[in-house]
């Protein structure tokens, strides 16, 4: 086990590395830098530049360089803890990401605990009373879920809430606790705002995972092994709960992987229809303004969340898979 | 001829059952019509027929384990528990009452060892369950048992092997846990739903030894079900032949090989290969036709469509049961008719 965890974790460094050459490639593809869209913005306003400032800029960061050359000046400051500096916020990289970044995970974190929360019992009736009353209403509210955009549903919720109860949902904290230290009051403050975006972002994963494991259910309930645990005499519920819906987690486990990423990156719009601070309109922006030290950041803390949350998924199902670990010797 | 002991009280009896199929757009299909067994301490039954035949709904139906849609319509199950008799088929499948006896009283092996079996639970955590489930000692004390069940079966280091998962051990040390498994409670009845069709030759001989030895040691009544003649030779008592829902034929197991009655038996005993010299084969001769469907089952005798000698109530009549030995019966009108006519 434990060799098998070392190995995964340097694996998971290697892709590390090749993706952040790729995030590095990717975003010095488009013409031009930073430089030449700020000239132009300054250009367009009838600033005038001096030239000989934009040369030192470009020297001090190195822009005129190779690819490779600037790569690895990056990539030794990463992974030294500096990340280089945001042109267009005049700030280091990292001070502007990690409070959005860690605001991102505890939001997309709540999002996928009740998602599971929701759609484990769900799901599990479902299959258990196939094409019962109860399985035909998870069905339809679960294609509802599905098939609603998330932002649509942000706006619905706001435009209700703002209708029958006055309040306004948006951001993530009020005002006097937003530059605040965490404490019981901001907790709260957080939680009371949160509800709304976690249950808009959870909505279209948990229908997505009730019908998954719906299915895998169904699958894992006709197996001969279930008919066994019957004919030991256990109840019902317990030959449910232990033989089958345990081999029916492992296709939903190998996927927690891809859920974290997936749901910083797809929540963006969501965020800025509710105005969250995390990291997913940020990375727009930086994107647009070509700002390439602070979309790199962003890339690579993405790329990382998710070789992490493989590397979760991957111990995960070898705790709960003996086929996993031993076959991995 | 041995002559079964008449004194010893029969563990299971089955009268007179029917198991029908229902669907909610099709019309109700009778898997298994009419279907009286005996099963006493100490014997096996072996149940043959054709895939289909409904030997393994049979078998199922005696621990309720068919789905939904099986329903009993007439018949009983009788069990002699020690303490009375309860008829199963009247007890709700998922009922305490049916559910004390699954596993403890009455239990049953499977065809599939590695599918049978969970391939997520130690072998020893699914023997221990079991034990801790009807016994209530602690599961310490359970895996004493799984260890001594596991010797028993003749897996040799059983203590580390009860910490295996399926998929490390053979198909034969598989069924041998899966035996283990069914034994832990010291059932009355096992039934054992073709253990040996998915092993090899050598393994099958193994576990039909194993299941005898077991017998003589337990004490325990066997309901085998099989379609291979050679493993019924091998390890039953009395047979009953199964063909399209029917019991066709059953007795002694000497007794019905040795002199087959029914045209369908006759004619599954012509179907296996002997061993002969080149010169001296013959081809084998097959049964003509192919099994059809219950839905397209003659309201008379199943095997009418495939039958050499049919005549004309066989279509239209059920055949009742004749005697044509010591507690050897065979459901043919041709039989009847041959008895009549000596009484007359």
């Amino acid at each position: 086990m434990v060799g098998f965890i070392v190995r995964r974790f340097i694996a998971m460094l290697l892709t590390l590395l090749a993706v952040s050459i790729v995030a590095f490639a990717i975003i010095q593809l488009p013409p031009g830098d930073f430089l030449t869209s700020y000239i132009a913005q300054l250009a367009s306003t009838g600033d005038q530049v001096d030239p000989r400032v934009i040369e030192n800029l470009r020297a001090q960061y190195g822009l005129g360089e190779p690819f490779y050359v600037q790569y690895w000046k990056w990539i030794t400051g990463v992974v030294q803890g500096n990340f280089g500096h945001s042109f267009e916020w005049k700030r280091p990289v990292w001070e502007l990401i990690w409070g959005r970044i860690g605001n991102s995970i505890l939001l997309e974190g709540l999002a996928v605990i009740v998602m599971w929360f929701v759609a484990l019992p769900i799901g599990i009736y479902a299959a258990v009373r196939k094409y019962s009353l109860g399985d035909y209403l998870s069905t339809i509210l679960g294609f509802i879920g599905l098939a609603v955009p998330n932002f649509l549903f942000a706006l619905i919720l706001m435009y209700l809430a703002y209708t029958w109860f006055g309040t306004t949902l948006g951001g993530l904290f009020s005002p006097e606790f937003e530059m605040a230290r965490w404490s019981l009051p901001r907790v709260w403050d957080f939680l009371s705002h949160a509800w709304a975006p976690v249950l808009v972002l959870a909505t279209a994963g948990t229908a997505e995972l009730i019908r998954i494991l719906r299915a895998n259910l169904l699958d894992e309930m006709k197996k001969p092994y279930v008919v066994t645990a019957r004919a030991k005499g256990l109840p019902e519920w317990k030959v449910i709960l232990k033989y089958p819906v345990r081999l029916a987690l492992n296709p939903l486990i190998s996927t927690i992987g891809w859920l974290l990423p997936a749901l910083v990156s797809g929540s963006v719009i969501v965020s800025v229809v509710m105005n969250l601070p995390t990291a997913g309109p940020m990375l727009l922006r930086s994107l647009t303004t070509q700002d390439m030290y602070l979309a790199g950041a962003i890339i690579l803390l993405l790329s990382v969340l998710t070789v992490i949350g493989t590397l979760i998924s991957d111990i995960l199902l070898a705790l709960i898979d003996p086929r996993i670990r031993y076959g991995a010797r | 001829m041995p002559q079964i002991p008449m004194a010893a009280e029969p563990i299971l009896a089955i009268k007179n059952m029917s198991i029908t199929f229902t669907s909610p757009d099709e019309a109700d299909v009778e898997a298994v019509r009419q279907v009286d067994l005996t099963l006493t301490a100490g014997k096996t039954l072996a149940l043959v027929g054709e895939s289909g035949c409904g030997k393994s709904v049979t078998a199922r139906a005696i621990l309720r384990l068919l789905d939904k849609s099986a329903l009993l319509p007439s018949g009983e199950i009788l069990f002699n528990h020690g303490q009375g008799t309860v008829d199963i088929a009247r007890l709700k499948p998922d009922s305490l009452a049916m559910r004390s006896i699954r596993g403890a009283e009455i239990s049953m092996i499977f065809q599939e060892p590695m599918t049978s079996l969970s391939p997520v639970h130690t072998i020893g955590d699914q023997i221990d369950e079991v034990i801790v489930l009807h016994e209530g000692v602690s599961p310490k004390k359970a895996r004493e048992r799984t260890v001594h069940l596991l010797d028993q079966v003749g897996i040799s280091g059983a203590r580390e092997r009860a910490n295996a998962y399926p998929f490390e051990l053979s198909g034969g040390l598989r069924q041998r846990a899966m035996i283990a498994m069914a034994l832990a409670c010291t059932p009355k009845l096992l039934i054992a739903d073709e253990p040996t069709t998915a092993l090899d030759v050598t393994t099958q001989a193994q576990i039909l030894d194993l299941l005898r030895q077991l017998q003589d040691d337990f004490g325990m009544a066997m309901l085998f079900i099989t379609h291979d003649l050679g493993v019924v030779a091998e390890i039953a008592d009395e047979v009953a032949v199964m063909y399209l829902g029917d019991v066709v034929e059953q007795g002694d197991v000497y007794e019905v090989f040795r002199s087959p009655q029914h045209p369908y038996t006759q004619a599954l005993m012509n179907s296996v290969p002997h061993l002969r010299r080149k010169a001296d084969r013959q081809r084998l001769s097959p049964i003509k036709g192919t099994v059809p469907s219950p839905k397209d089952r003659p309201a008379g005798c199943a095997f009418t469509s495939r039958c050499p000698y049919v005549f004309e109530p066989c279509a239209g009549t059920r055949p009742a049961p004749t005697e044509v030995g010591a507690g050897h019966l065979a459901r043919c009108h041709l039989l009847a008719r041959t008895k009549m006519e000596a009484l007359a």
